[in-house]
């Protein structure tokens, strides 16, 4: 049964339930005695019985569309010949992937072998008769549903008291997906972070000089394991970013003091928004600008200055890292300067000051810790940012602090460690969880920092 | 006046205080004069910043929407399209029809042999001609035992060649071409043989091997699932949320623990998402990798709180009296939001999912971590099968070596960038349209 | 010098509206809501001006806050400006040591002058002009440091003193003269906004007359203290009055009879009456005047 044929008999049954259940209250509100009302208007009683209908159908739906085929793959394995099943996890998901690939149809190269063919034979039976049961269950719960609340409606039932509190835990749910989405983080990096830690120390891991995951060519080599010591990898990291910080916060800050300072509201509204497409501009773009365009301009200005200019350096990244973040800085400045009260202003400008002497001497003191939160912002976005490094950045971990010379960075290597044919359980794979959790922990902590500084920066002037 | 103060001491003396000030002016004239001249070249950095930006881009990009043809003559030669004289469609889809063009291309240049120069003569037309001629003659049969002059897409380099010779620059010595294959393009040119048009390809293909043949409909398809995916989980459970957070939620510790994760979730960089989707949707739910549907879902957290920040601002911008006046006449909480409260914060809402939408448009990293980076030439048909995005073709063009891919991909961001200032404008208007003072 | 008033800055507005209406039962809608011209009454000049205004017209963009009013502040006297809100005195105090300036789109028309100099003339300095004419404004605004660089900021940007020991005695001293000095003396490392609202206020205060003005301009300096804090800041306006001329925008009827010995009565950006303090308010000539000062509008 196709899913879309499910999806319109459950919305079928529940709108058929939607009318019943107001049909029924209708009916009660004209029994009644003249100058009496029902509690609750006939619609609530709808919804009610919707309400009914649609909640244990949906948990249903939901259960097969996430571990249904996870159940059904379960037991094609569980049918395969011994000698496939008991091949190593990588393999095995290729010849699942064989498997899939020949259910849905596609033409096979040919030779693919009949234990293949019979297994996706047996996974199309396998989801058909889901999909089947499923259609029945849905059927089943929610005409159920339906009858039961439909039965329970009467005259002065409190449909509407009920159908808000449904709506009430709806909505606690959906906020709730927030604390889940970051449980989610937490759990998928770390499962695979501890298993990592289990094979290469943690101590040799943050302390480590040495990064060449790439070693590790065959399982069966000796020394495969590589060498897994991300010092050098931090250190491209935070040279990058330093180098986008350097350029972007003087500028950044400028930007927002002569704007909010010294313009007219005319020149204010063309440069604002001029910011802020610099602002939306996808990183990937920046990503091509600085590999394509900044790169060999770089490079071109070193050979003509005498200057051996790496064509992946660290200083054609960080720029481009930098123009990427300007905007973020002046717009976090520009909040911050606005909210340091004008009276402020207004009390230094009395006194005679110029305004520079204003801006430096009271304004910037005041907006100190807004600022430096705001740069923590900064900073952390600048640590985790992947696409213009992956482009412009290099892939070879070096122990340099010469920022013309090519560096890597954390999210380059998640990036390379994690794109192309995967071997699960091999150290390699693992390491790009080890430095997932990494960075995530440290950009937490800046954020948390920041955030926290910011708050307590507006409820000083609020 | 001012002489007789208590402290009797020059300082209090209003001349000498005059005097003071006045000496001190004209260093911090020049102090705010170079204080303001930093400001202004800040801006003026920051400014050309953006032009440069768009000039580079829209340079290197703007050629890729011409596309040349070339046009051959080619005879349907009965001999070769169907010997035995079948026209069943699966004889006729298994000819040889490069044979068609390289015989074409040698009846127009008789005086080329040997086997190298004829190699190179045949690649003056791309390798998708041949696709050309068989969907041609499997529409009409007919066709078969006639002589026509086809246009057919050039190959990357002769379109490079032809796009820089018809701007009136040098040419020949930019082009990767040998000297013999220039002089067959002079004659093609002098003959009218060759032509620029605008490159529907690029709009209507997918990705492809040969930069002539390639073009960003899957990819856009696959970005277009993705954000009907992304936008209809997280605009309902942004509005949800909001909605929970600003009228319903009592100051609790849950509460406060929600609002610390959805600020911070904002600011978690997005590969880290990707290393979630990865982990969560891939290899705990297993489902399809470099589908639509993960990449939506992976979008849908993100985008999130950048919905539930921009939804409660939108929210708290309802004055309190409306809701007063809604439970003052009798209604319930619940009706008094979705009644009153929603309508009014319903522009602001949909400006903030509009940003989200045009943010998720953009990202890439985490597509890469859920596999979405493969080569796809078949556009997907449904939010399950295989896909690229737009910004990952991106990714994937500037990635690759030939010159031909460098105009494209510039070319690929130009729509990139059409998209996003179409929402953002969008978002733009609604804003002006409904908002409100109150 | 300038001339004493006469007779061109006479009337101005339309005859049938008799100033001379003290008693008059009604007054007529126009006259309330400000739309036709009075003319000033009572004395708006000065024997000994520090500040003479002429004519003073000011603009926010297309509205016009103040209209063509004439008044001089005397030396060493504390002058008052009273009038319902939004009746352009705060506007106007601020015209007079430019603090328009700051605010785009404003616009000040007028002959001001500063002991006889133009004070919007183009080679005036609003630099030097604002460490001749301080302000103080309605709400304390310490700035974020410490009450000791509060009092030294003037000095410091002005270049006053020329070391430690003057910078320390021009702060002190201040201190001193605001009365504030007793109640910090231990306190001068701690940040200005840690004292409470009076002594904020107080330390605003000492911050001006570090700077040695010779006018100090104060916007409502009390409407946010409470009575304690104000009489405080009453007591020491009284004092400062020996070396200052002083400028107070209040709200409080009261506090203008208390500290001031004249008083300018403002109505919708005009001036409608100045005067003696205690004339103005025991016996004045304009009906809006007498209409606001016992409490019948305002």
């Amino acid at each position: 049964m196709r899913l879309s044929t499910i999806l319109l008999v459950y919305i079928a049954i529940l709108i058929i339930g939607y009318f019943a259940g107001r049909q029924k209250a209708i009916a009660y509100s004209h029994a009644l005695d003249a100058g009496r009302t029902m509690h609750s208007l006939p619609m609530y009683h709808g919804y009610y019985v919707l309400m009914w209908g649609a909640i244990p159908a949906i948990i249903a739906i939901l259960g097969y569309f996430f571990m249904g085929d996870g159940l059904v793959l379960d037991r094609v394995i569980a049918g395969l010949p011994d000698e496939v099943r008991s091949l190593p996890e990588s393999r095995l998901n290729l010849v699942l992937n064989d498997i899939r690939v020949v259910a849905a149809g596609a033409e096979t190269s040919g030779e693919s072998e009949a234990y293949i063919q019979s297994a996706a034979d047996s996974l199309n039976a396998g989801r058909e008769f889901l999909s089947l049961l499923l259609g029945l269950a849905v059927v089943a719960l929610s005409s159920t549903g339906c009858y039961l609340a439909w039965r329970n409606l009467s005259g002065d039932f409190r449909a509407r008291n009920r159908v808000e509190s449904a709506i009430q835990v709806l909505l606690v749910m959906a906020a709730s997906i927030a604390v889940l989405t970051t449980i989610g983080i937490v759990f998928s990096v770390l499962f695979e972070s501890i298993r990592f830690f289990q094979k290469v120390p943690l101590f040799d891991f943050l302390f480590g000089l040495n990064w060449s995951p790439q070693t590790a060519i065959r399982s069966d080599q000796v020394g495969s394991s590589g060498s897994f010591g991300a010092v050098p990898l931090f250190l491209g990291t935070l040279m990058i970013s330093g180098i986008a910080m350097i350029i972007a916060l003087p500028i950044g800050l400028m930007v927002a003091i002569y704007l909010s300072e010294y313009t007219t509201a005319r020149v204010r509204g063309v440069v604002k928004p001029l910011l802020e497409v610099l602002a939306g501009i996808p990183t990937v773009v920046y990503g091509y600008f600085a590999a394509l365009t900044v790169a060999p301009l770089l490079r071109d200005f070193g050979l003509s200055a005498g200057l051996q200019i790496s064509s992946e350096s660290a200083l054609g990244a960080g720029l481009v890292m930098g123009i990427m973040i300007l905007p973020f800085v002046s717009s976090i400045s520009d909040d911050v300067i606005n909210s340091v009260p004008q009276s402020m202003r207004d009390g230094s400008l009395g006194l005679g000051a110029t305004r520079s002497e204003t801006i430096r001497r009271v304004v910037l003191p005041a907006a100190l810790p807004g600022i430096v939160g705001g740069f923590l912002l900064a900073a952390s976005r600048a640590i985790g940012e992947t696409m213009i490094v992956v482009m412009a950045a290099g892939l070879a971990a070096k122990m340099t602090i010469n920022p013309l010379e090519a560096v890597t960075t954390v999210t380059v290597q998640i990036v390379t460690l994690l794109v192309g044919d995967q071997e699960f359980d091999s150290p390699k794979t693992l390491a790009a969880f080890g430095l997932g959790l990494t960075l995530f922990i440290v950009t937490l902590i800046l954020n948390i920092i920041a955030l926290h500084v910011v708050r307590k920066y507006r409820e000083q002037y609020d | 006046m001012s002489e007789e103060s208590p402290s009797n001491s020059a300082l209090r003396s209003s001349v000498e205080t005059r005097k003071r000030v006045e000496a001190s002016l004209g260093a911090r004239y020049r102090r705010e004069n170079r204080f303001r001249f930093f400001g202004l070249l800040a801006v003026l950095v920051s400014v050309s910043f953006v032009a440069f930006f768009f000039v580079s881009i829209i340079s290197q990009g703007y050629t890729a929407f011409t596309q040349t043809y070339i046009q051959v003559d080619v005879y349907f030669d009965p001999d070769v399209v169907s010997p035995d004289g079948s026209r069943a469609p699966d004889v006729l889809s298994q000819v040889n029809y490069s044979r068609l063009i390289k015989d074409g291309l040698g009846s127009m240049f008789p005086e080329v042999s040997g086997r190298k120069p004829k190699q190179l003569l045949n690649r003056l037309v791309s390798n998708g001609a041949i696709y050309e001629l068989r969907d041609r003659v499997m529409a009409e049969p007919d066709i078969i035992g006639s002589r026509e002059s086809l246009w057919f897409l050039a190959d990357d380099e002769i379109d490079a060649w032809f796009k820089q010779y018809s701007r009136g620059d040098d040419a020949d010595g930019a082009a990767r071409l040998g000297d013999a294959q220039i002089g067959w393009l002079r004659q093609l040119v002098a003959q009218g043989r060759l032509e620029q048009r605008f490159n529907t390809v690029f709009f209507t293909s997918g990705d492809s091997r040969d930069p002539e043949m390639a073009g960003i409909w899957a990819a856009a398809k696959g970005s277009f699932f993705m954000l009907v995916v992304c936008m209809s989980i997280a605009f309902p459970l942004g509005v949800a949320a909001s909605i929970y957070l600003e009228e319903f939620a009592p100051r609790n510790r849950w509460v406060d623990l929600i609002e610390v994760n959805i600020n911070n979730l904002a600011a978690v960089p997005s590969i880290v998402f990707g290393l979630l989707g990865l982990a969560v949707f891939i290899n705990f739910l297993s489902l399809p990798r470099s589908a639509p549907l993960v990449g939506g879902l992976v979008l849908a957290l993100m985008t999130l709180p950048t919905i539930i920040i921009a939804s409660r601002s939108a929210i708290t911008a309802v004055p309190p009296s409306i809701r007063e006046a809604a439970l003052g006449i009798g209604a319930s909480p619940v009706q008094a939001v979705v009644h009153h409260v929603l309508p009014l914060a319903m522009p602001g809402m949909l400006t903030g999912a509009i940003l989200g939408i045009a943010r998720a448009l953009g990202e890439t990293a985490p597509l890469l971590m859920i596999g979405m980076v493969a080569f796809i030439v078949e556009a997907p048909q449904t939010p399950l099968d295989p896909s690229s995005a737009l910004p990952v073709q991106i990714y994937l063009w500037a990635d690759s070596p030939e010159r031909a891919f460098a105009e494209r991909t510039a070319a690929a961001i130009m729509v990139l960038l059409a998209f996003l200032l179409v929402m953002n404008a969008t978002a733009v208007w609604l804003r002006s349209k409904y908002e409100r003072r109150w | 010098m300038l001339k004493p008033m006469d007779t061109q800055y006479g009337f101005i507005g339309n005859r049938s509206h008799d100033p001379y209406v003290a008693g008059r039962d009604t007054l007529s809608k126009e006259e309330q809501d400000g739309e036709c011209i009075f003319e000033t009454v009572g004395e708006v000049t000065s024997p000994d001006p520090i500040i003479s205004v002429r004519n003073c017209n000011v603009f926010y963009g297309d509205n016009q806050a103040i209209n063509n009013v004439t008044l001089d502040v005397g030396r060493n006297e504390v002058i008052s400006l009273i009038g319902p809100s939004g009746c352009g005195k705060s506007t106007f105090i601020r015209c007079l040591n430019r603090m328009n300036d700051t605010i785009e789109g404003a616009r000040v028309e007028g002959d001001i002058r500063l002991d006889g100099e133009p004070i919007y003339a183009k080679e005036v300095d609003p630099v030097l002009l604002r460490a001749r004419v301080g302000m103080v404004f309605q709400k304390p605004n310490p700035f974020p440091k410490s009450v000791y660089e509060n009092v030294a900021y003037g000095a410091r940007i002005h270049g006053l003193a020329r070391s430690r020991a003057e910078l320390d005695e021009i702060v002190f001293s201040s201190l001193e003269r605001a009365g504030l000095y007793a109640e910090v003396k231990s306190r001068m490392d701690e940040p200005g906004t840690s004292l409470s609202g009076g002594q904020q206020q107080r330390l605003c205060i000492a911050r001006t007359i570090a700077v040695n003005p010779e006018v100090i301009l104060m916007d409502e300096p009390c409407s946010a203290l409470d009575p304690i804090a104000t009489a405080k800041i009453e007591d020491l306006i009284e004092e400062l009055r020996q070396n200052f001329s002083i400028a107070i925008v209040t709200h409080s009827m009261q506090q203008a009879a208390r500290v001031s010995q004249r008083t300018a009565y403002f109505h919708m950006g005009q001036l409608v009456e100045v005067g003696a303090t205690d004339t103005v308010f025991t016996n004045p000539i304009h009906r809006l005047t007498e209409d606001y000062v016992t409490g019948r509008i305002g």
